[in-house]
Formats: structure tokens, sequence, C-alpha cells
């Protein structure tokens, strides 16, 4: 089996987010980036799905800051390949970053067969027209699910049995036949966590290969007009004071209303 | 004149959801402001019965077929591109739920209309479609218009009031008659939720978790506030995701909508897909160290300090509150 997982770096969110000068976009010198937590989760399910019916699992992801230590970190959890598409990728939008990835396996750089899952993160939080995986099924003509938390292969009728999400709880079973993408939401198991010092000694030993790819024409998404903070103070009522203050004050509130007995 | 808005009714086991309603209510709205017609579709399996309440669009469409049971994405994009094209819609209002994820691209890609997702507004100015969409887990919002009034808009549950969509009007129903394309995807069964030791959904008292809470070792503490407090402890995702608690205890939009008397939650950002499952608890108060986390909107009470430092003191107080 031949995984592909596309590794995406969003903002910290715990960060404080700051509004550009221009009011349309984020000030990108007070973010700092880290890997999506969905994709941290896809890159789990793909060596998951390594460990259990082997294959090999390659690793992509656009040149952006801080990517490189992710990459060898992928490396380090198991992954065989980790590739770089190098160029400056600001302003890039959904559409043409689904282009971008399709024009990864018509160039040859990775085979589509009835042995390729395609693994991305169910959903990235930074923008508004997400969901590059649909888009690239679209194009690589290949079935698609979304919120997906489990998967099982059958490689001899080269299909994937998948877990996808509802609400409160409930899930369904579906079958997809091969090639397919997946945007996953959680791998079965958490992460896994990688001591820095593994993550080190892969970086001697391994590298980051890069791949050329024309980028594909660039169309404009849709006019931002403003970007702005919701006004979060306009609820809650902020309780101040040391921990005893906070805590007696509390107890107040609950006991006002019957919550709390003696 | 403008050209119609159609919303795609959700339904999930013969049940509509409530995001049908909103975006009814909301469509209604915008279809008046613009003076265009109000579509909706059903597509399903023995679907009639939920298409009756749908009175407050101006038609129903729907497609009754055996394979819409549990279509896939594919499916549904193709047959709502073939009704689009045939009833010249121009809007398309789709939930932004786990049921319909995938929907909306395909759509979109398919018919070469703009994308939006993480829909919470939607306002027609001087005859052209604004929308408020809300990014990075509900701390940034952002204002987009739609050229030429035209898009797929995935809806964020929770956004509108799904009141304004319901209507005693008889609802003007029109079967279609559309090919089903067979799908690559086939639906095997529902998984059912495991049962936990303890349903959260019952509960007067709710402690709720978040990823502040840095390791599975700190859980302890928080079992013990709310045994004082004679509750229990529930989570956001990412403590589900780590194994630190059962997937029965996960509050939010894949998990349990719960409704205590009182929650309170420690360190819990506050994302949009946490708040749709507790926004609607009777005292919320919320602990966390970041003055600007969304939690602080939708809490009554908010504390922004360590929850370490607040926990140890407050589980005492409460024991003495109560032997006093
Ligand atoms: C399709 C889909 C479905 C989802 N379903 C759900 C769902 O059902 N339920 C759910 O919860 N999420 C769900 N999510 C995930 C959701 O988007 C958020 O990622 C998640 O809710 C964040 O959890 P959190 O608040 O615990 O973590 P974070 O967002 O990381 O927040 C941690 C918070 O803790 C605070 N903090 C850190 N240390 C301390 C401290 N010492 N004291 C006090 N505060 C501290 C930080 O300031 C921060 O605000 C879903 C996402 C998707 C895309
Ligand atoms: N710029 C990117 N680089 C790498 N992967 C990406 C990028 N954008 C999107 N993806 C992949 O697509 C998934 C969904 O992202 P999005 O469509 O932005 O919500 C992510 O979790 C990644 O797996």
């Amino acid at each position: 089996m031949d995984i592909v997982v596309f590794l995406k770096m969003v903002p910290d969110v715990v960060e404080e987010l700051v509004i550009g000068e221009d009011g349309k976009s984020l000030d990108t010198q007070s973010l700092r980036m880290r890997l999506s937590d969905p994709d941290e989760h896809a890159l789990e399910e793909a060596v998951i799905l390594k460990e259990k019916f082997g294959g090999t699992v390659a690793v992509v992801a656009m040149e952006a800051p801080e990517v490189e230590e992710v990459l060898f970190t992928a490396r380090a959890k198991g992954a065989d390949r980790a590739v770089k598409l190098p160029g400056d990728w600001t302003g890039i939008q959904a559409p043409a970053i689904a282009k971008l990835f399709a024009s990864l396996f018509s160039s040859g750089s990775q085979q589509l067969t009835a042995h390729t899952l395609i693994l991305l993160g169910s959903q990235a939080i930074d923008d508004l027209e997400g969901e590059v995986a649909p888009y690239l099924a679209e194009i690589l003509g290949a079935p698609y699910l979304g919120v997906v938390t489990g998967i099982r292969l059958d490689e001899e009728k080269k299909k994937a049995i998948v877990m996808k999400e509802f609400a409160g709880g409930l899930r369904g079973e579906f079958e997809l036949p091969l090639p397919a993408v997946l945007g996953i939401q959680a791998a079965e198991k958490p992460p896994r966590y990688i001591p820095v010092a593994k993550v080190r000694s892969i970086m001697k030993s391994a590298r980051i290969e890069t791949v050329e790819i024309s980028p594909p024409e660039i169309v404009s998404g849709l006019p931002v007009d403003r970007l702005f903070m919701p006004e979060v103070a306009g609820k809650a009522e902020m309780l101040e004071g040391s921990a005893a203050e906070v805590s007696a004050r509390m107890i107040e509130i609950l006991a006002e209303r019957g919550l709390i007995g003696r | 004149m403008q050209e119609p808005i159609l919303v795609l009714a959700e339904h999930l086991r013969g049940a509509i959801a409530d995001i049908t309603y909103e975006m009814l209510g909301v469509g209604r709205k915008l279809a008046d402001d613009l003076k265009a017609p109000l579509y909706s579709v059903v597509f399903g399996k023995d679907i009639v019965p939920v298409a009756s309440h749908m009175g407050i669009a101006d038609s129903v469409f729907v497609l009754d077929h055996p394979q819409l049971d549990m279509p896939s994405p594919d499916v549904v994009a193709a047959l709502l591109k073939t009704l689009i094209e045939q009833k010249n819609v121009s809007l398309v209002l789709i939930g932004g739920t786990n049921v319909s994820t995938g929907i909306g691209p395909k759509l979109s890609f398919r018919l070469n209309l703009p994308f939006v997702n993480f829909c919470r507004n939607i306002w027609v100015k001087d005859g052209s479609v604004g929308l408020t969409s809300q990014l990075f887990g509900g701390k940034i919002l952002s204002d987009v218009r739609l050229p030429g009034n035209r898009g797929v808009v995935s809806v964020y549950p929770g956004s509108f009031p799904p009141d304004a969509g319901k209507s005693d009007r008889k609802a003007s129903i029109e079967m279609l008659d559309l090919r089903v394309e067979e799908s690559k995807i086939i639906f095997n069964k529902y998984i059912e939720p495991e049962a936990g030791d303890i349903d959260i959904t019952k509960q007067d008292i709710l402690v709720s978790v978040g990823r502040g809470i840095a390791n599975a070792d700190n859980i302890a503490m928080v079992e013990e506030l709310a045994n004082v407090l004679g509750g229990a402890v529930c989570a956001s995702r990412p403590v589900i995701d780590q194994g630190w608690l059962p997937l029965s205890r996960q509050v939010g939009k894949s998990g349990m909508t719960v409704k205590p008397k009182l929650y309170l939650s420690l360190g819990v950002s506050g994302a949009p897909e946490h708040v749709e499952g507790m926004k609607d608890s009777g005292l919320i108060i919320s602990i966390n160290t970041d003055s600007s986390a969304p939690i602080f909107g939708v809490s009554h009470y908010g504390i922004c300090a360590d929850l370490f430092d607040i926990l140890p003191t407050l589980i005492e107080e409460i024991k003495t509150h109560k032997s006093g």
C-alpha cells in the first residue's frame, strides 16, 4: 500500500492573533505556526496502517516556516519519504492547492494506483474556502469521504473500509474502492510521541526531497471586506482576585442558584 | 428579481436536522430581501414525510430513491448540479455538519462557483449578499461578498434560530425524477455510540476539561472537583482523542449535546465545534489563561487564570462550604 499524507502548517490559535494593517489578513509576523491537528492524526493513521498492512508512507508539505521540523518528525514517526514543494505560496487558495497536489501524481513523483491511499486533514481552521480533500478527489476522479476516524484495508479487493463520524457519537461504516482520498478527523489511537533526540538523529541521516512543480494558475479568491475579532467580552462577567477570592465568589454564585448544598 | 435560493435539507435516520430549519429561516429572509424564490430539496429514501415540514419554502423538491439511503457526497453533488441547472439557482445553502461534509466543495468545483465555509451570518446590503465566516476556532471573523450573489455556502450549525424556519404552511411539494448515479462508495451500517459508564446528557452538573489540562494525570484532580460538586467530568475533543477520557464523555459537534444546570469549563478554548454542544447550559463558568478565548463569549462568568492555581483552593473551599 502506498499512503500519501498532505501536511499543512496553521497558526497556533493558543497564541494571540493580530489582524494586519490592511484589515483583511492576519499579521504573519506575530504568528507561530504548527502542524494542523487533524493532519497529525492523518499521519498517525498512515503509520498505523503501514504497521498493520505494510507498504510505504510519503508525507508532502508546501514550503512554509517550520515545515522542515514537521517533515523530519514525520520521518521519525515512520514515514519513508518526506517531500517539500518549494515556492512562495502566499495567497494560494484551496482550489489551486488541490491542483498543485494533483500534479504531484500526474508528474510521476507519486503513483496513483489501486494501491494508493491519500490522506489529508478533514478540515483546517484557517481558511474560508477550506476542504482541499474533496477538491483533490474531484480532480483525481477518486472517491472521497471526510470526518474519518478509522480505516481498514482489504488489499485483495482493493478497497478501504472506513469509519465516518456523524453526531452524538453515532458513526457509519463505508467501503471505498482504491485509490481513494480521505479527510481524517482523528486516528484510531492518539498520535505517538517522538523524543526530540530521535528527530535530531533523523535530521542527520534522512533527507527531505524537493519536487519542483510549476504553480497552477492562481485564481483569486473571494473578496474579503474585513477581518475582525468577535466581541468576546460581550457576555461573561469576569471574576477577579486571588484563588481564594475567586473560589468564594464561585461558591456564592452556585449557592444562589441552589447548585451547591451544605 | 434574483435567481432562486436553494436549501439542501439535511436529515439523519428519518429525522429532519435542526440545521435544515436554521437554513430555511435565513434563506426565507434572504429570498424576501432579494425578491427571489426560496427552494428546498430533500434527497433520501422514504423521505416524503420530512418534506412536508418545509412549508416555509416556496417549493420543496423531493427525490425519493432506494439508493439515497445514505448517499455519498459525489451522488448528492451530482443531483444538486442537475437541479441547480434546471431551476437556474444562484445561491445554495448546505449544512456545515459532519453529515454534509464534502458536498459543498464538490458542487462548487463542478459548477465553478465560489465556496464559503464556516458561515455564521448572511445579509443583503444594496442588493448584494454578504457573509460572515468564523475562522481560527472562532477567534477571528471575516466578512466576504459573493460576486453576482452566486455561490455555495456551508452554514455553521447554531448560527441562526431554527424556529424562523418552521411554518404551518402546507409545503408545495414537487417530486423529482432524476437519474441517481451509481456510487463508488457503499454505506455498510451505522455504528451506535458505545454506552459509557455515565450518560453526560443526564447530568445536572458537568465539569469539562480541555487541552489546558495538559496530561492524563491531571484528570484525577478534575474528577475530585466533579465529585465534591456532585457532577461528572466531560471533555473537549483533544482530551478524548488523546485517550484520557472515553468517547462517551465528548461534548460538541461529533460528541454529545449537553444542557446541564452548571457547565464548568477548565482549559477549553471554546471552538465552535465544542460550543455547539454546550451553549444552552443553564450556567456556564469558564477558567482559561487566555483572556481572548472564545469560551468567554458564551460563558456567564469567566476567570482568566491558570486552572492549576484555582483548582486546589476551589476544591478545598467547596468541601469547607459543604461541611459548614
Ligand atoms: C468536524 C469536526 C468535529 C469536531 N467535533 C468536536 C467535538 O465534538 N467536541 C470538541 O470539543 N471539539 C470538536 N472539534 C475540535 C474543535 O475544533 C477544537 O479543536 C477543540 O474543541 C479544541 O479543544 P480545546 O479547547 O480543549 O483545545 P484548545 O483549543 O487547544 O484550547 C486549550 C485552551 O486551554 C487554555 N489553557 C491552557 N493552559 C491552561 C491552564 N493552565 N489553565 C487554564 N487554561 C489553560 C488555552 O488558553 C486554550 O484556550 C471538532 C472539529 C471538527 C473539524
Ligand atoms: N497548504 C497546504 N499544505 C499541505 N497540505 C494542505 C495545505 N492545504 C490543505 N492541505 C491538506 O488539506 C487538508 C484540509 O485543509 P483545508 O482544505 O485547508 O481545510 C489539510 O489538513 C491538509 O492535509
